[in-house]
């Protein structure tokens, strides 16, 4: 049974609530009846050893285990109330209220602009573009690099800046949640810096879900961890507490580096 | 620098300084009325002494926390980790500082009940070198001011001296006087307790040397010659 | 390591020889082509007249030109591409995107790839039976047209899914994640992408339709016409058609003008060959690096 302490909401209503998820992809269970609840405007880590299904959990907040085949998803997850696993949920609905960052970045092979206003076109948006695109830029702190050269490509940018760009993108079609698949792995360390700086002004505006295997970047950047281990949930809590007085073993053995 | 990389870490590094030095001004300020109250005969210093000195220890326990927390969480290097480090032992030698102030108070309402000892010069000397210790201590901390730090533990010497010499005076006034033993008596307590206050502030200014250079000169050792070592 | 200097002697003469091996089995097709092409240019460059390419085929050879099988052949290769390219890009995109991945996609995917070495002439057999007859379309461009798309369709299909399979699974997942539907992720995303691919494919599909003799000799391409093609349902030959009713007549001058057909012929598939290539070089530098 996992261990799952207090989280503050602040009086305020979760921004996601996960109740028995089970993924399995035919007799192997990646994910198996997780629970917890994301408080709005926090961060919240996965962590946990590789293949441990913190990625797949992930996922799941925003439907895309639909688009691997083979996977089943049991369970409920709440937003705003409503299953998002309901039968008459639209799929692509969800994603466009749940962001994503994926762990290598993955501009499209277009210019700047056209990467930050391609999720505002295809959702059907009328309003001022420029201005979107700018305040998506601005709220990933890539603004001043790139204002002079929007229409370059985007594949002209470094590792860091197309992540930031990334971000931008996501943004641009104005999500509540961002999820984040260890979204700096793939980069230098003082792009991996800048990352997270942005996480943490991002919290005052967004709800981030992030999946980090570097478990020191967990604790610098998050209010909450969850720890998994093949599969189950092992220990939910603050973060501080996590990292210095977990009450689970399995815990305490993987923060302190003693695992396996 | 509050800007760009790291923000969040930073500010929170500026609030364990300003912490530590809400704490610092409250010892010094507890040291300095615990002094005027002896001279003054002051015997309700006490109650406002022991008011700042539980402020003093809820401010240790904040900063044993905070700094137990970015320990753990935020991975801190080279200047910040002997920064965080320091800044437990000071917060722990602050609160001794406190604690003895409390000591003075009390002897002093000892004796203001009995009839003013004569001019103790030792006395009032001690105490104003101790002040002058823990300030200039204080001040080489929040400065980082590295030779002010290593004058303050060479003044240590004298205090020592002065509390020697104070005592030989006691000792021969209590001989001659019976009646003076009970107020000689405090007076030499208050004299142990301002030796000990100068030990604290030899104690920061240590740490203050260790945390801007790394190198420690506690217990005798010294500080090796570096060209151009000091660091601001 | 102990050096044997008899052996390190033997490794690289053996070197050698495998090296001057590959060499003369490059210059074998390089020198037969060489020697073709120059008989050809020989027999043939001097019949490249203007009125070569406005007159009709005639019994005199000194008259006789190739504009009713070169329009023929630019129209075939025209209602071809108009025909087989949408079909096929479309079949690629419901494989590749849109098919479950059950037996039944299998079945058809290993079809498919059968159906791109069946002889062509079985397509001319088939293109008779089926557009000729049972449609009734008669021997017109329009048969040949649409039995040489089904000859291609199985090749483009086949390049174009490779083009579309090649676009980075880390693409679509962005396009999803921001709330695409798998149509716009397709239209937006994947197709542009794998576009250069497709259309490379599709030229090089083409190129061998236009040398393709045998099927429309089936489906009843003329070979001695005096007209070009004017609407869908009218009668046409074909370069192919044309060189190889030339090569069989007696008179010596008729060969020569057959060469400068040939030459007309490989002309345009260079020219094919070569708007393949440099579309794949451009944007081939637009690939996710």
């Amino acid at each position: 049974m996992p261990t799952v302490h207090d989280i503050e909401t602040g009086g305020r209503p979760p921004a996601l609530e996960a109740h028995n998820l089970t993924v399995s992809y035919g007799t192997t269970k990646a994910v198996d009846d997780v629970s917890l609840v994301v408080p709005a405007n926090k961060v919240v880590a996965l962590i946990g050893p590789s293949g441990c299904g913190k990625s797949t959990l992930l996922r799941c907040f925003n439907r895309m285990n639909d688009l691997i085949p083979g996977a089943q998803v049991s369970g409920e997850v709440d937003f705003h109330g409503q299953n998002l696993y309901a039968p008459d949920v639209d799929p692509v609905e969800v994603r466009r209220r749940i962001g994503m960052v994926f762990q290598k970045p993955n501009p499209f092979p277009k210019s700047i602009y056209d990467n930050i206003a391609f999720g505002p076109r295809i959702n059907g948006f009328q309003g001022d573009l420029d201005g979107l695109v700018e305040t998506s830029l601005k709220q990933a702190a890539l603004w001043q690099e790139v204002s002079d050269r929007l229409g370059s490509s985007a594949y002209d940018l470094s590792g860091g800046q197309q992540q930031r760009l990334c971000i931008a993108r996501t943004l641009a079609v104005t999500p509540e949640i961002v999820l984040m698949d260890e979204p700096a792995s793939a980069l230098d360390p003082i792009a991996t810096q800048r990352i997270e700086d942005l996480i943490f002004e991002l919290k005052q505006d967004y709800t981030i879900v992030i999946v980090t295997h570097n478990m020191q970047q967990a604790a610098r950047v998050s209010d909450y961890t969850a720890f998994l281990y093949m599969g189950h949930l092992v220990e939910y809590g603050p973060t501080d507490m996590m990292f210095t007085n977990p009450t689970e073993e399995r815990t305490e053995a993987y923060v302190t580096g003693r695992f396996g | 620098m509050n800007t760009g990389v790291r923000r969040h870490f930073n500010e929170e590094l500026d609030e364990v300084q300003a912490n530590l030095m809400a704490m610092a001004g409250l010892a010094e300020d507890m040291v300095a009325r615990a002094f005027d109250a002896i001279q003054l005969r002051d015997r309700g210093a006490l109650a406002v002494l022991r008011d700042m000195d539980r402020q003093v220890d809820d401010l240790e326990l904040t900063l044993d926390e905070q700094v137990m927390e970015l320990l753990a969480l935020q991975q801190p290097m080279a200047r910040d980790l002997r920064f965080l480090l320091s800044t437990l032992k000071i917060s722990n030698d602050l609160e001794r500082v406190g604690d003895h102030a409390v000591n003075l108070a009390r002897a002093a309402r000892k004796m203001a009940k009995y009839p003013l000892l004569q001019d103790m010069p030792e006395l009032e000397e001690m105490a104003a070198i101790t002040r002058s210790m823990l300030r200039d201590a204080l001040s080489a901390f929040t400065n980082r001011d590295v030779s002010l730090a290593l004058e303050v533990c060479a003044r240590d010497d004298e205090v020592d001296n002065l509390r020697r010499s104070l005592f030989r005076i006691l000792v021969t006034r209590m001989s001659e006087d019976p009646r003076a033993i009970s107020p000689a008596l405090e007076a030499l307590r208050a004299s142990q307790n301002l030796e000990r206050i100068a030990d604290l502030s030899t104690n920061v200014s240590e740490e203050v040397v260790f945390l801007t250079t790394g190198e420690t000169i506690k217990h005798g050792a010294s500080l090796p010659d570096h060209e151009g070592s000091e660091d601001g | 390591m102990s050096t044997d200097p008899g052996r390190d002697r033997r490794r690289k003469w053996a070197g050698a020889a495998f090296w001057a091996l590959c060499w003369a089995a490059t210059m074998v097709g390089i020198v037969a082509l060489m020697i073709l092409l120059v008989d050809i240019i020989m027999d043939g460059a001097s019949q490249l007249r203007p009125e070569f390419f406005t007159s009709f085929a005639s019994r005199f050879p000194e008259r006789a030109g190739i504009l009713a099988p070169l329009m023929g052949t630019l129209w075939i290769l025209g209602l071809t591409a108009l025909i087989a390219f949408p079909v096929s890009v479309g079949a690629a995109i419901y494989l590749e995107e849109y098919a479950p991945q059950n037996w039944l996609t299998r079945v058809i995917q290993v079809n498919i790839a059968n159906l791109a070495g069946v002889p062509s002439i079985v397509y001319g057999i088939l293109g008779l039976a089926v557009f000729v007859r049972w449609m009734g379309l008669e021997r017109s461009v329009i048969s040949g047209a649409l039995t040489l798309s089904i000859l291609i369709l199985p090749v483009i299909i086949l390049a174009s899914q490779e083009a579309i399979r090649a676009v980075p699974l880390s693409l679509r997942q962005a396009a999803y994640g921001l709330g695409a539907t798998r149509w716009q992720v397709t239209r937006h995303q994947v197709l542009p992408m794998a576009l250069p691919g497709i259309l490379t494919g599709t030229i090089l599909a083409l190129s061998r339709a236009v040398g393709e003799t045998a099927p429309l000799i089936m489906i009843g391409a003329l070979t001695f016409i005096a007209f070009t093609p004017q609407g869908l349902m009218d009668e046409f030959t074909v370069l192919p058609i044309q060189i190889y009713n030339w090569v069989s007549r007696p008179q010596d001058e008729f060969r020569q003008i057959a060469a400068a057909a040939i030459l007309v012929l490989l002309t345009l598939l260079l020219t094919m060959n070569a708007a393949a290539i440099i579309l794949r070089n451009r944007f081939s530098r637009m690939r996710v690096r």
